[in-house]
């Protein structure tokens, strides 16, 4: 095909695709709320529900152009920004502008699993800040090393989804924006428990439907990929699930539905880049092997200093990395027609998976640090030890999540209505009717 | 026999209870109250719907104690639950006519004289 072409089918499929995706963001937002005290259930599940908003309006304005246009291998330019020239004309198969949308749920889902490492503690008004700038300088770039014709495109770096530009990429971010702002006042000196389970296994119900269009979608077109993609992502979250619920079986003789739930989403981050490239045994494969690093990770780092609260390393960043490898050994040329792994003969392309892997952290960890640190310079990051105390629904929102009218005063916004004064009535109407 | 009661902010009821654990105090009862102490009002708005929230979430202990440990539960009641805001609480020690162990009948002191303490002979 010399001409691109629109295909109606591709385009039906991608609107579909890009409205699951946008929901994933709300449904992570109940995956994470779940998770914290009910004193911060509001604020933590805002840190998602803003970056609809705040990354959603910064991706049209300077996001996409610094991802998807021609620019250098490290970084796109300004020739899109505002959108200028993102029209109706083809894509790939699609038209551009719904390509646009589609990418910008990805920049917004990916700032938004930041927030899981740093609850509870961190004030709103420099979360926004961070991950508004954080897509721009962090994000674009690093979608534009795979996605946007960058260098890792040229490497042949395998990432289907997002593995490393979303999952690697932000829980790098959250690694480091943990050890910045430092731990929450009552970690390991109390228990902090999830206030409500329900929501946590809501949200990752909700993350695994709204997986599919991230998954499937990202073939960009309704084809023998996509659907290839599609299978993977509902077979390798399912072993994922069963290797996780016997891990808890034999360490502890209980199967945990918090166990269960994070099982599902560290599937689904680790077939993500895999998704359209390896066969669904394969999948299979990848989704139960995933189980083992992130959870003994996840067991290890709650002995340690380190407050990531949600365990976004653990999940994300572990998933992700081990995802990411695995795509290098499992890929397979019957599937995907385009390359094979490790196993299928082509050892060289782990490789590659490692470059990719490795120039993501490194991108990520600096960029976070100088950004979190310059912010800090101009408004402190933490909030005081007493906010904390009240929690961050109330000093940070003013709201509660679970709030009871008993002793709620109605404040009246109505103006108060003065007592009549009809002499000064009277003088300006008077003055009124001298002016006309 | 004395009957503490401490009302404390609830950020700082897991510190209270570790502290009287701490002190061998090993009883008690907690439920979750609300109450105004004369703590400023925290100010909250739903959908251009602004109120004053006058009663604040609070967590009450109860603590049935012979008299000396009247003395020591206090003191780190207070230790533990002081942030030094206005709205940290208060404790109330009121006389007990009578306590009686439903388990055993056993009444007054031994009434609440844990167990495993009885059994060691420091009761």
């Amino acid at each position: 095909m010399d001409t691109p072409v629109i295909v109606p089918a591709d385009v039906a499929f991608m609107l579909v695709a890009a409205a699951l995706v946008l929901l994933m963001t709300p449904a992570l937002a109940f995956f994470y709320g779940g998770l914290v005290r009910s004193k911060n259930a509001l604020n933590t599940m805002m840190m998602s529900v803003a970056a609809l908003g705040f990354v959603g309006v910064a991706w049209a304005l300077f996001g996409y152009s610094l991802a998807f246009s021609e620019g250098s291998p490290v970084v796109g330019d300004l020739s899109k920004a505002f959108l200028a020239g993102v029209g109706l004309e083809a894509q790939g198969t699609i038209p551009q502008i719904l390509f646009m949308a589609y990418q910008g749920t990805f920049a917004i889902i990916t700032a938004a699993l930041i927030s899981g490492a740093i609850v509870e503690r961190m004030r709103f008004f420099p979360y926004l800040v961070f991950v508004t700038l954080w897509s721009l300088v962090v994000y674009a770039p690093i979608a534009h090393w795979v996605w946007g014709g960058g260098f890792l495109a040229k490497l042949g770096a395998l990432d289907f989804a997002g593995g490393t530009v979303v999952h690697v990429n932000a829980a790098t971010a959250a690694l480091v924006a943990a050890l910045v702002i430092g731990q929450r006042k009552d970690y390991a000196r109390q228990a902090i428990l999830p206030h409500n389970v329900p929501f946590v296994l809501l949200g990752a119900g909700l993350l695994w439907f709204g997986w599919f269009g991230f998954n499937a979608g990202s073939a960009l077109a309704a084809n023998g990929i996509a659907s290839l993609a599609f299978v993977n992502t509902m077979l390798a979250p399912a072993a994922t699930l069963v290797v996780w619920t016997l891990l808890d079986l034999s360490r502890s003789r209980k199967a945990t539905a918090v166990g269960a739930a994070t099982g599902i989403v560290v599937g689904l981050v680790a077939i993500t880049p895999a998704a359209g490239f390896v066969s669904p045994m394969a999948a299979l494969v990848l989704g139960a092997v995933a189980a083992f690093p992130s959870y003994f990770a996840l067991v290890f780092r709650a002995r340690t200093g380190l407050d990531d609260s949600l365990d976004v390393v653990a999940a994300h960043g572990v998933g992700g990395s081990v995802g990411a490898l695995l795509t290098g050994v499992l890929a397979s040329k019957a599937w995907n027609g385009t390359v094979d792994g490790l196993l299928y003969g082509n050892p060289g392309q782990l490789g590659i998976q490692a470059v990719g892997v490795l120039a993501t952290i490194a991108y990520s960890a600096v960029a976070s640090y100088l950004l979190l640190k310059l912010i800090n310079l101009v408004v402190p990051l933490k909030a005081a030890t007493k906010e904390e105390g009240l929690g961050l629904d109330v000093s940070q929102h003013g709201e509660e999540a679970y709030a009871d009218d008993e002793g709620a005063i109605l404040i009246l916004q109505r103006p108060e209505v003065a007592a009549p004064q009809p002499a000064k009535a009277l003088t300006a109407a008077t003055a009124e009717g001298g002016r006309s | 026999m004395k009957l503490v009661v401490a009302v404390v902010r609830p950020e700082k009821a897991n510190a209270v209870l570790e502290a009287l654990f701490r002190a061998d105090v090993q009883g008690l009862t907690i439920s979750r109250v609300q109450g105004h102490g004369g703590e400023t009002e925290q100010v909250e708005t739903y959908r251009g719907t602004t109120v004053k929230m006058e009663l604040h979430e609070k967590v009450r202990f109860e603590i049935g104690v012979s008299d000396h440990f009247v003395e020591p539960a206090v003191r780190v009641i207070l230790a533990a639950a002081r942030t030094g805001d206005v709205g940290d609480g208060k404790v109330f020690v009121l006389p007990v006519e009578k306590i009686y162990r439903i388990r055993t009948g056993e009444e007054d002191k031994a009434a609440v004289t844990p167990v495993q303490v009885a059994a060691a002979g420091r009761g």
